[in-house]
C-alpha cells in the first residue's frame, strides 16, 4: 500500500506515508517526540504507550498505516487537567526511580482517570499491570496515581 | 594526617570538582554517574549543604572523561560513601578558601563572615559581595586537604531532607536518556550478536539482506557483525530477520579461564570436631544465573572527528572503559572521549559498555557520521554480562542447650567480576567477536576490600566458634557473568539466614529469639529487634497453614547498612509477598526518600528475583529471551512495604541500594517454608518448583 495517512498527535495534524513503520519510531525519529520509549518492541512492556482515541495502544505494535483520522497522544500532550494532575502528582511523590517507564505509565493512569475518576487500589493496579518497572518504584508510582485522583475529585467538589 | 577518600587521592584538585564559572551557579564534577538510582541530586545536597546555597542553584556537569574526576566505577553502594565523602571536603574547603578572600577584599575579619545563598554577609548583614564575585581569587588548583572541618551534622538544613529528584520530571514528558540524545546524518545501527560465546560467523547472504532492505549494510569484521543505515525501522526489521541471513557455527574455540581455585576466608580451627548428636544441619541453597533486565535495552553513540573518537556511553565506568575502546581500536588514549549519558535503570555491569564498543566499531569504520547502536530486548536480557549463578552450602550443628558450635560455609559462584579492563582483558562481547583471543584467560573474585564478589556476605555476622568459610570460583561455563547488585549476597545471605532459621527450628527455638541469642552486634539487634516489632513477632500463624511471616538480617559486605527484613507469604497455587516491613540503619540519611526509595525498590527487586526469576540453559547456552520468558515482577504482585530508618545523624552515611537484597530474599524463605511446612532452598521460588516440594514434603 503506497499514499500517505492523516491523524493528530497532541491535537496536531500529521501526515506521513502510509506505511507498517510502527508509530513508535515515527514519533521518536520524525516527529522528534522522544518521550515515547522503545522497550521492547514486543507490546510486553508498556514503555511505548501512547493513548489512540483515548485509549492506551502500544505505540511499538501500531504501524502508522492504520491511523488514518485517529488521535494520538503521547506523553508531551498530558496538558489538559488529569494530565496536569498527573505530572504534579508523580513529581510530589517522586515516583520513579530511573524514569525510564513512568512516560507509558502515565499515559495509562491518564486514560484510567479520564474514564474513571475515582478508581480503587485495585483499578489501579489493573491499568498498570501491563507495565513493566525495574527499580521497584510500584508503591510511589501507585500513591502518586492516587494522589491525582484526589486532588481531582477536590476539584469537582 | 588525615586518610583522605579513595576519590580525593585520584583527584586531589579543588577546581576538579567544583566551580563558580557560571554566575549564580556552582557546578559540581563528580566522577560517580546517575543510574537512576537519584545520585545527582543527593550529591548536590552535600555541596550546597555545606556553602549553604540554595539546592537549586547546583549544576551537575556531565560525567565525562575529558571534563570530570575519575572515580572509578559507580558500584557497591559506594557513591554516597566515597564521592559524597570527597564532594564535602572539597566543598567545605572552597567555603574557607571564599571566605578568607572576602576578609582581604573588605578587610575585615574572618570570623565575622559568612556565605547566605552565595552573598557574603559581615555579621548576618549583606556585604555587596558575592561568592561570584570572588571566584578568580581563589586558587582553583590547591589541593583539597580534608583539614578543614565540615559543618556539624546538628548544623544540617538541606543535607537530611527529601528535596524532590529535578530530573524525573523532565524524563517522564520529554527526554533525557541516551535514547533520546540525536545527530542530523545519524546512523542507526543493530548489531547482530553472536548466538553464543565465540560463534563463528560461517555464512552472511549479503545478497538476501539487499533485496529485503536495499537501504541496510552489513558492516562486518570477522565475527562482528553491525546493520547500519540512516532508517532506523529498516534497520531493526533487518536485525529481526537476521537469522534468515546469517549461519553461526560452533568452532570449539572456547576454553575457560583459570580461577584462583578455592580461597578460604576463615581457616577451619585445628580442633574442629562437629557437634556430637544428631542435631546437625547440612544444606545446599541456590540461585540460577539472573538478567539485569533494564526497561531501557542498551545504547550507545559515538563519532570519530579527525582523530578524535567521542563515545557517549550509560556505563557505570566511563574511564575504564575508555581504556579499553582504546586498546581494542588501537588508539591512543587520549584519542577517546566517553561522555556519560543517563540510561535507564542500571543495577551492574550490563550491556552499557558492549554498546558503547560496538558504536566506536562502527563509528571509526564511517568517519564523520554519528551512529547510534540500541540494543534489542532479546539482546539486553540474554547478550549482556548475568548475574552469576551460585550455591552456597552450609554444614553446622548444636550443642546440649541449642548453640551452634561448629559452622562451615562453601560457595561455589560463577565470576561476579568481569568488568571492562578487569584482569587486563577486555570483558567485553564485541572485542571477543573481533579476536577469540580476546578471551579472558583468567578470572579472579573480587577483592575483600571490595566488598568481595561471590564471597560477598558470606561471612555470617553472628558470634559463631568455629565458623570457618571457603569460595570456590567456577569459570566452566561460557555463559558471561558478572556483577549485579548486591553480587554474592543475595544467596549467602539468603543461606545463612535460612540455615538460622533451619537451626532454630532444630533447637526448638523462636527464630528471632535464636538470632539474638548469637548476635552481639547491637546495631544489628536493633534492625532485627524493630522489624520484629514492626511485624508483631511472633508469628501468631501456625505452621503448614499457607500464611506466614519469616524473618531475615544482615550488614551488607559486613562494613555497610544494616537491615532487617520480615515477610508475610500467602501460598496457595503460588507464593504471594502480601507485605514486608524493613528496618534499616544507614547512619545518616542525604535524602531520606531517596533511600527509601533505594532500599524499597531493592527489596521489590529482590522479591522479583528470589519469587520469578532464572534463566534455563538450553545445551549450555543462554536462549532467547523476552519478558513473557523471563518474568518479573509485575504491579499486581507488589505487597505493601513499610520502612523505618534507625537514624544517628553522627554515625557516617552508608549506601542504601543493595542492603534489602539478601534479607527479603531470606525473610521471604523462612516465610513460605512456614506456611508450607517444606523448605524451598534454590532459587527461584516458581509455581513449578513449589508444585515439586509439596509432593516432596
Amino acid at each position: 500500500m503506497s499514499g500517505t495517512v492523516t491523524f493528530t498527535v497532541n491535537g496536531q495534524p500529521v501526515t506521513t506515508e502510509a506505511s507498517d513503520e510502527p508509530l513508535l519510531l515515527v514519533l521518536r525519529n520524525r516527529l522528534g517526540l522522544r518521550a515515547t520509549r522503545f522497550g521492547c518492541g514486543l507490546e510486553q512492556c508498556g514503555a511505548c504507550m501512547v493513548e489512540i482515541d483515548g485509549a492506551p495502544r502500544f505505540a511499538c505494535g501500531t504501524p502508522v498505516e492504520v491511523l488514518e483520522g485517529r488521535a494520538v497522544t503521547t506523553p508531551e500532550g498530558l496538558d489538559d487537567p488529569v494530565g496536569v494532575a498527573l505530572r504534579d502528582a508523580f513529581a510530589a511523590e517522586s515516583a520513579g526511580q530511573c524514569g525510564y517507564c513512568l512516560a507509558g505509565i502515565l499515559i495509562s493512569a491518564h486514560a484510567l482517570l479520564t474514564g474513571n475518576p475515582r478508581p480503587s487500589r485495585d483499578q489501579i493496579v489493573a491499568a498498570l499491570d501491563g507495565h513493566l518497572c525495574r527499580c521497584g518504584a510500584h508503591g510511589a508510582i501507585l500513591r502518586a496515581v492516587a494522589r491525582a485522583a484526589e486532588r481531582l475529585q477536590g476539584a469537582e467538589a | 594526617m588525615r586518610t583522605l577518600p579513595l576519590s580525593l587521592q585520584a583527584n586531589p584538585l579543588l577546581g576538579q570538582w567544583l566551580s563558580l564559572d557560571t554566575p549564580g551557579r556552582l557546578t559540581i564534577s563528580p566522577g560517580k554517574v546517575e543510574l537512576g538510582q537519584g545520585i545527582a541530586s543527593a550529591l548536590m545536597q552535600i555541596a550546597a549543604e555545606e556553602l549553604d546555597l540554595s539546592f537549586g542553584r547546583l549544576t551537575l556537569r556531565p560525567v565525562d572523561t575529558g571534563a570530570s574526576a575519575n572515580e572509578g566505577i559507580t558500584a557497591g553502594s559506594q557513591s554516597v560513601e566515597v564521592s559524597g565523602a570527597a564532594l564535602r571536603l572539597a566543598a567545605a574547603q572552597l567555603r574557607a578558601a571564599l571566605l578568607d578572600a572576602a576578609a582581604v577584599r573588605l578587610g575585615v575579619p574572618v570570623a565575622d563572615l559568612s556565605p547566605a545563598d552565595g552573598a557574603i554577609l559581615r555579621k548576618g548583614a549583606a556585604t555587596g559581595l558575592d561568592v561570584w564575585a570572588l571566584a578568580d581569587n581563589i586558587d582553583w588548583q590547591q589541593p583539597i586537604s580534608g583539614e578543614i572541618a565540615p559543618k556539624p551534622a546538628a548544623e544540617y538544613t538541606v543535607v537530611g531532607t527529601s528535596l524532590p529528584r529535578d530530573d524525573l520530571p523532565r524524563k517522564a514528558t520529554t527526554g533525557g536518556f541516551i535514547h533520546d540524545l540525536t545527530f542530523p546524518d545519524l546512523l542507526h545501527v543493530r548489531v547482530v550478536r553472536q548466538p553464543f560465546r565465540l560463534a563463528r560467523l560461517a555464512d552472511l547472504d549479503e545478497a538476501r539482506l539487499a533485496r529485503r532492505y536495499p537501504a541496510v549494510t552489513a558492516f562486518r569484521r570477522d565475527d562482528f557483525l553491525a546493520l547500519v543505515g540512516t532508517d532506523e525501522h529498516q534497520v531493526q526489521s533487518a536485525h529481526l530477520e537476521s537469522e534468515f541471513f546469517t549461519r553461526w557455527e560452533d568452532a570449539g574455540r572456547w576454553t575457560p579461564p583459570e580461577t584462583p581455585g578455592t580461597a578460604v576466608l576463615l581457616p577451619p580451627e585445628e580442633d574442629a570436631r562437629p557437634a556430637p548428636g544428631n542435631r546437625r544441619l547440612s544444606a545446599r541453597y541456590s540461585r540460577q544465573s539472573i538478567a539485569h533486565g533494564s526497561i531501557g535495552p542498551s545504547c550507545a553513540l559515538a563519532i570519530l572527528e579527525g582523530e578524535q573518537l567521542t563515545v557517549w556511553s550509560h556505563s557505570q565506568g566511563i574511564f575504564p572503559l575508555r581504556a579499553v575502546i582504546a586498546k581494542v581500536l588501537g588508539r591512543a588514549v587520549d584519542s577517546v572521549r566517553v561522555i556519560h549519558a543517563d540510561g535507564a535503570g542500571c543495577y551492574g555491569h550490563n550491556g552499557a559498555d558492549d554498546a558503547a564498543l560496538d558504536a566506536a566499531l562502527v563509528a571509526v569504520a564511517h568517519p564523520g557520521r554519528p551512529v547510534r547502536v540500541q540494543f534489542s530486548r532479546a539482546d539486553e536480557l540474554g547478550r549482556a554480562p548475568l548475574g552469576a549463578a551460585m550455591a552456597t552450602r552450609i554444614e553446622a550443628g548444636l550443642d546440649a542447650e541449642g548453640r551452634i558450635v561448629d559452622w562451615q560455609l562453601s560457595v561455589t559462584s560463577a565470576p561476579h567480576a568481569q568488568r571492562p579492563g578487569f584482569g587486563g582483558f577486555a570483558n567485553l562481547t564485541s572485542a571477543e567477536a573481533l579476536d577469540p583471543e580476546a578471551l579472558p584467560r583468567k578470572v579472579e573474585d573480587l577483592p575483600p576490600a571490595s566488598g568481595g564478589g561471590a564471597s560477598r556476605n558470606a561471612v555470617a555476622i553472628y558470634d559463631l566458634p568455629g565458623q570457618s568459610v571457603e569460595v570456590t570460583l567456577e569459570a566452566a561455563s561460557p555463559v558471561r557473568t558478572s556483577s549485579l547488585r548486591a553480587l554474592g549476597a543475595h544467596v549467602n545471605v539468603f543461606a545463612i539466614e535460612s540455615a538460622m532459621d533451619e537451626l532454630a527450628a532444630l533447637a526448638g527455638a523462636d527464630p528471632l529469639a535464636f538470632r539474638l541469642a548469637h548476635l552481639s552486634d547491637p546495631r544489628a539487634r536493633a534492625v532485627l529487634e524493630t522489624a520484629a516489632q514492626m511485624a508483631g513477632w511472633p508469628d501468631p500463624n501456625p505452621e503448614g497453614t499457607g500464611s506466614a511471616k519469616g524473618l531475615g538480617v544482615a550488614r551488607y559486605k559486613n562494613k555497610g547498612a544494616w537491615l532487617a527484613a520480615v515477610a508475610e507469604v500467602t501460598v496457595d497455587e503460588a507464593i504471594r509477598v502480601e507485605k514486608l516491613w524493613l528496618a534499616v540503619d544507614a547512619g545518616l540519611l542525604i535524602n531520606p526518600e531517596g533511600a527509601r526509595s533505594q532500599i524499597e525498590g531493592g527489596a521489590l527487586q529482590s522479591l522479583s528475583w528470589t519469587l520469578k526469576e532464572g534463566i534455563d540453559l538450553l545445551d549450555g547456552r543462554v536462549p532467547v529471551l523476552d519478558w513473557d520468558r523471563y518474568p518479573i515482577l509485575r504491579f499486581s504482585d507488589v505487597p505493601e512495604i513499610e520502612t523505618r530508618f534507625l537514624i544517628n545523624p553522627n554515625h557516617p552515611p552508608l549506601g542504601a541500594g543493595e542492603a534489602a537484597q539478601g534479607p527479603v530474599a531470606a525473610a521471604i524463605g523462612n516465610a513460605v517454608t512456614r506456611a508450607l511446612g517444606a523448605r524451598m532452598r534454590d532459587l527461584p521460588m516458581t509455581r513449578e518448583r513449589l508444585m515439586q516440594s509439596l509432593l516432596q514434603a
